[in-house]
């Protein structure tokens, strides 16, 4: 919102450390949306789990604060700007345009094709922390777009082994309206495949009271005629998937888009120092911290850890150290990205909107090599062809 | 359930006779150990001879870091009332509460006693207060999320461990200035120095290991890597250390892989492993050090390891998420 009343102009907001005599300062641009609809007061307000809670840059903002005493005693400098864009050929002119003045890294909080538009513009590594689409990690990938919010797919994996573990192996799917709809449902059923669990039926649904659009409409009768342990509701917008939890016709919980969400983060998360995080962010942003901001904020902890591990580093050292760069997220592990796909190894957790009720990978479950990629395609899955 | 093979008879019968003359040889013991649990606002007491549990001692909300002073009274460090409980191990009341700012973890003390360092996680910074009196002497800055707070045993030297910054701050106690910044492994969290001072060894918790720091030149000797059969080194997340009074052997928390590691302490080497609760938190020694105490963040007890025979001998349930151990004997 704020962002959008500086019509096309750069919003800087540097947080540059005092450089030492002989670093180089590690600089990075954000790009956003201008006018950015998922910031629109009332979507704000709804709060709707795994949507924006607010802009991307708090989130990095607040990371490169609390790194302030890291950089300095590493002798390393960060400077960090925002810029909106319009449109799909502004994002490219911006990300250029920060290419030009210096750039090591471009952080994206794109649609997915404006976040593809903007990794081919430029020969800088794009870390992106609003995509979520499975495509930019599989079959659309590029070798130096990297991924720190988990994808639809690890959401869905996450989702489905917390059903495993609880062994509510029949869904109900309802799938709203949306394109975006469409292929989230298909990504659900690939996941409920893997893990072994049975879709007894798929529905459409609408929003609407038109009494002729009942069948679409009305939960109750959405949730008839069949039997269940679980309905797994895919929609994007979260009008209708908030509406659902306690509606149902059976007595069973609602899983997907609203009742129990498959999130990277969430602010009531209690291990691995996680509530410092989530007080930190508060204070600075006054908002909860999200998941989205938590890959913004994980974003901001990546660029500190290339600026302090390497002080004199050059935009070619650190783009080329970020694919081996481990970060420490606050969710007990660090985390690296995968190879072949430059999506962010991470746990994830499962929540009611209230607390954290599991965390993926379950426990029990094994890989043969870390089971963190147990959420997501795998190695042997993986679509991308091109080489990092 | 019936014993129907000789064999596995003949070994409980033989784990029943160790486990007697472990208890015989601890029925000597007199004193207490005392654990702090974060959701209980109490300690729990355990009877060092019969390992039984005497009772609770009501404190500050949210108790964690918990020492025993030069004069042998219990100070609990509490995140929530951010104060220090000083209490009274022989009435089990609470002598005074000492204000120790925003959100404290953990703390030292000057081996007079008379300074508390105490890590304040919220406001990144140590704070030395004056015991006597509770008043706050200096702020010191430091990485995000301090955690540890070791003194050195002269007192002019303070390490703390900044778990965001991967960082042990050197701090001069007399101008609270920072010497060093040390880079050690990733989250670094509890301490301990060797017993001729030389060496600080840094638990790392993201790193499955000890960094082992020259406390002469402030330099990095070596990187002591965990390895647990089973468990991948990401499971392997190194807490609480203690080291002998001799300062031969040290041992290690491994958090996650559920063991205690024994060290090796001149060797670097792990000479054994320990299986103990879930996530093994923190660790302390009894007086002849025979009795390793092990509190288990995850599954909330204590098991209570034959130092000799390196084998857990019993599990005692304690509050929820326990954190802190001390032994009063």
């Amino acid at each position: 919102m704020k962002h959008a009343l500086f019509a096309l102009a750069l919003l800087v907001a540097s947080v540059c450390a005092v450089a030492p005599a002989g670093a180089a300062t590690l600089k990075a641009t954000l790009i956003s949306p201008e006018g950015d609809p998922r910031l629109e007061r009332t979507r704000l307000e709804r709060a709707y789990l795994g949507h924006a809670g607010g802009p991307a840059a708090d989130g990095v903002q607040v990371a490169l604060a609390e790194g302030g005493f890291e950089l300095e005693a590493a002798g390393a400098d960060v400077a960090f700007t925002s810029a909106t864009a319009r449109s799909l050929d502004a994002a490219r002119a911006a990300a250029l345009a920060a290419e030009k003045a210096g750039a090591a890294l471009i952080l994206t909080d794109l649609p997915a094709d404006w976040t593809l538009a903007v990794a081919d513009a430029v020969k800088l590594p794009v870390l992106n922390i609003g995509a979520p689409e499975d495509s930019l990690r599989q079959q659309d990938c590029r070798p130096r777009l990297y991924h720190l919010l988990p994808s639809e797919r690890m959401r869905a994996d996450a989702l489905a082994q917390s059903l495993v573990s609880r062994k509510w192996s029949k869904l109900l799917l309802l799938v709203g309206p949306s394109a975006r709809d469409q292929q989230r449902a298909a990504t659900a059923q690939a996941s409920l495949k893997r893990y072994g669990l049975q879709v007894v039926a798929t529905k459409p649904f609408k929003l609407s009271t038109d009494p002729r659009e009942r069948d679409l409409a009305n939960p109750l009768l959405l949730t008839a005629g069949n039997n269940y342990d679980a309905v797994w509701v895919v929609d994007s917008d979260g009008e209708f998937a908030r509406g659902l939890p306690y509606r149902t016709v059976l007595p069973r919980p609602v899983v997907g888009d609203a009742g129990l969400v498959a999130l990277a983060w969430h602010a009531q998360f209690e291990r691995y120092g996680a509530p410092q995080v989530s007080r930190r962010f508060f204070k600075a942003a006054k908002r909860p911290m999200t998941d989205r901001d938590w890959a913004a904020w994980l974003a901001g902890k990546t660029l500190l850890a290339l600026a302090t591990a390497n002080p004199k580093g050059t935009n070619a050292t650190w783009a080329q150290a970020l694919a081996k760069t481990a970060v420490d997220g606050s969710k007990g592990i660090y985390m690296g990205f995968r190879a072949w796909d430059g999506q962010l190894r991470q746990t994830l957790l499962v929540t009611d909107g209230q607390g954290v009720v599991a965390q993926a990978p379950i426990e029990g479950l094994l890989h043969p090599t870390d089971v963190l990629d147990t959420l997501g395609a795998d190695a042997a899955e993986k679509l991308c062809k091109a080489t990092r | 359930m019936k014993l129907s093979s000789p064999s596995i008879g003949t070994l409980a019968l033989a784990a029943l006779t160790a486990l007697t003359a472990f208890i015989a040889t601890s029925a000597n013991a007199q004193g207490s150990v005392y654990v702090s649990s974060e959701k209980d606002d109490a300690l729990t007491q355990i009877d060092l001879a019969t390992l039984a549990i005497k009772g609770t001692v009501p404190t500050c909300k949210r108790g964690r870091h918990l020492q025993l002073t030069p004069d042998r009274k219990l100070m609990l460090a509490c995140s929530d009332s951010g104060v220090a409980d000083v209490i009274d191990p022989s009435t089990g009341k609470s002598l005074r509460r000492i204000p120790l700012g925003d959100a404290p973890e953990a703390f030292d003390l000057s081996p007079d006693g008379n300074t508390i360092y105490v890590s304040s996680e919220d406001d990144a910074a140590v704070v030395f207060i004056d015991t006597a009196t509770g008043n706050k002497l200096k702020e010191v800055k430091v990485g995000q999320e301090p955690e540890g707070v070791k003194v050195s045993a002269d007192g002019k030297r303070l390490y703390v461990t900044s778990e965001v910054a991967s960082l042990v701050h050197v701090i001069d106690t007399a101008s609270g200035k920072v010497v060093k910044n040390i880079k050690v492994g990733k989250r670094p969290r509890r301490m301990a120095i060797t017993a001729d001072g030389k060496e600080l060894w840094v638990t790392c918790e993201l790193d499955a290991g000890v960094t082992i720091v020259s406390t002469a030149d402030n330099t990095v000797l070596a990187n002591l890597k965990f390895e647990v059969k089973g468990a991948r080194a990401k499971d392997i997340t190194p807490v609480g250390i203690q080291m002998t009074r001799d300062g031969k052997r040290a041992f290690v928390a491994l958090g996650a892989a559920n063991h205690v590691a024994f060290v090796d302490v001149a060797a670097r080497k792990v000479t054994d492993l320990v299986l103990v609760g879930k996530r093994a938190w923190n660790v302390a020694l009894d007086k002849s050090e025979k009795r390793l105490f092990v509190v288990n963040g995850l599954s909330d007890d204590l098991t209570v390891v034959d130092v000799a025979g390196a084998k857990p001998m019993k599990t005692v349930p304690v509050g929820r998420v326990p954190y802190g151990v001390v032994v009063v004997e």
